[in-house]
């Protein structure tokens, strides 16, 4: 990579280490992982710049840190691989609940912690794009590889599972 | 009640995704439906709590210059190469060679051989020849002109040939002296290069050196033709001089 390309490279891609971190933080759950992720992502990011055709850098390379990520669990094998693809659960019916707003005030940032990292990786993957990055969904299909229908269906079933969880833990928590 | 359509897009206008007409749309409709209005408050409570409990992870401090130090070390192996171990493995390689050729020097020193003698005397002519600014004493490039100097000056006629279409174009001549007679001296050009050629007598019978030298980043070649001894000398490499030989 010429002196130029550097250059450009850090100008339009090292700035998104942050959410390079929190991403693969999120999808790795590990510290020390997510670490190993971003350091391999800025690598793969380095060597297939050229081809890096401009734009937002963000979602560029958070697609590498995500591919990153799954290419790890593949090389891990199938004791790697501990995330069930999701697409198919039927889908839970959103009943009439009591107020919500009442139920998310007390939910502490820990169990929303645990609640998101509960949900299967794709689900999180989305909402952690979404909330967290902020991304379009233009970008989560970018980022994810899928069309944008399945980032809407994605989000739709991981926030209502995200609620679910939060509920069962509140009525847990206070019985 | 029933909203069919619009509450799947409920989420898309609560992520800011639906374009002004059906943001519209939705905003009527949430106007009017009371199970949607719930559910958008809800999504907006979720979205808030999210929001605000920094589930963002940061980076460790040192991370951004471990990325940076990994990427200076890939940058550098792709640009010169995978420098670091096959330096080691070169210099590994060459300590054998370089024992070799001690011992080379080392036992050539001690015999002191005529060979080595008129080796060393053909480097020191060549250097001599570019320093003293005399490469020649007739300049020019037609063998013709070259091969007829040559008479009366040295008690044989040297075979003079202009290898311009090898890229070795004929410089001109020169008498020089080596090893106690009189010697012509050829000298061509390779890309700056000069080389000299040096041709001299040589009987049948007397066994002469055959090969190749290198003297103080001069290398020097030498052969026989048709009862004539030739040594060749520059500072071009071995493969280069060796097509001159041909």
């Amino acid at each position: 990579m010429p002196p130029t390309e550097r250059e450009r490279f850090e100008r339009t891609v090292l700035p998104h280490l942050r959410a390079a971190y929190n991403l693969a933080r999120w999808l790795t759950r590990n510290g020390q992982d997510a670490e190993d992720v971003v350091q391999e992502a800025y690598l793969r990011a380095m060597r297939f710049f050229a081809g890096f055709r401009g734009g937002d850098g963000k979602a560029w390379l958070l697609t590498i840190v995500r591919n990153t990520t799954y290419d790890a669990w593949k090389r891990a094998g199938p004791a790697g691989l501990t995330v069930g693809l999701d697409e198919d659960t039927p889908e839970v019916e959103d009943d009439a609940l009591g107020p919500e707003d009442l139920l998310l005030q007390e939910a502490s940032r820990q169990a929303l912690m645990e609640a998101l990292e509960a949900l299967p990786v794709e689900l999180r993957e989305a909402l952690v794009l979404r909330e967290l990055e902020g991304l379009s969904y233009k970008e989560m299909a970018e980022v994810s590889q899928i069309p944008i229908g399945t980032v809407m269906s994605r989000l739709a079933r991981g926030r209502k599972r995200l609620r679910r969880c939060l509920e069962e833990r509140s009525r847990g928590g206070t019985a | 009640m029933s909203c069919g359509a619009q509450a799947e897009l409920l989420e898309a206008y609560l992520d800011g995704e639906l374009d002004l007409v059906r943001s519209m749309e939705m905003e009527r409709h949430l106007s009017e439906c009371e199970t949607c209005s719930v559910s958008l408050r809800r999504h907006r409570a979720l979205r808030s709590a999210l929001g605000g409990a920094s589930l963002y992870f940061e980076a460790p401090k040192d991370l951004e210059k471990r990325v940076g130090a990994e990427l200076d070390k890939a940058m550098k192996a792709s640009s010169a190469g995978p420098v670091f171990p096959w330096r080691w493995v070169a210099l590994a390689a060459s300590l054998p060679s370089m024992a070799i050729l001690a011992w080379a020097l080392l036992t050539t020193a001690r015999t002191a051989s005529d060979t080595e003698l008129l080796n060393r005397e053909i480097v020191s002519a060549h250097v001599r020849s570019l320093m003293a600014d005399h490469l020649t004493d007739v300049p020019s490039s037609d063998q013709h002109t070259v091969k007829p100097w040559f008479n009366g000056k040295l008690d044989f006629s040297p075979e003079v040939r202009d290898l311009a279409g090898e890229g070795y174009p004929l410089v001109g001549g020169r008498l020089d002296y080596l090893g106690g007679r009189g010697v012509a001296a050829l000298v061509y050009e390779r890309r700056k290069h000069a080389i000299n050629v040096f041709v001299w007598p040589e009987p049948s019978g007397k066994a002469t050196f055959e090969g190749e030298a290198s003297r103080r980043g001069y290398t020097v070649i030498r052969w026989r033709r048709s009862g004539m001894a030739y040594g060749a000398v520059s500072d071009l490499n071995l493969a280069e001089l060796r097509e001159l030989q041909r």
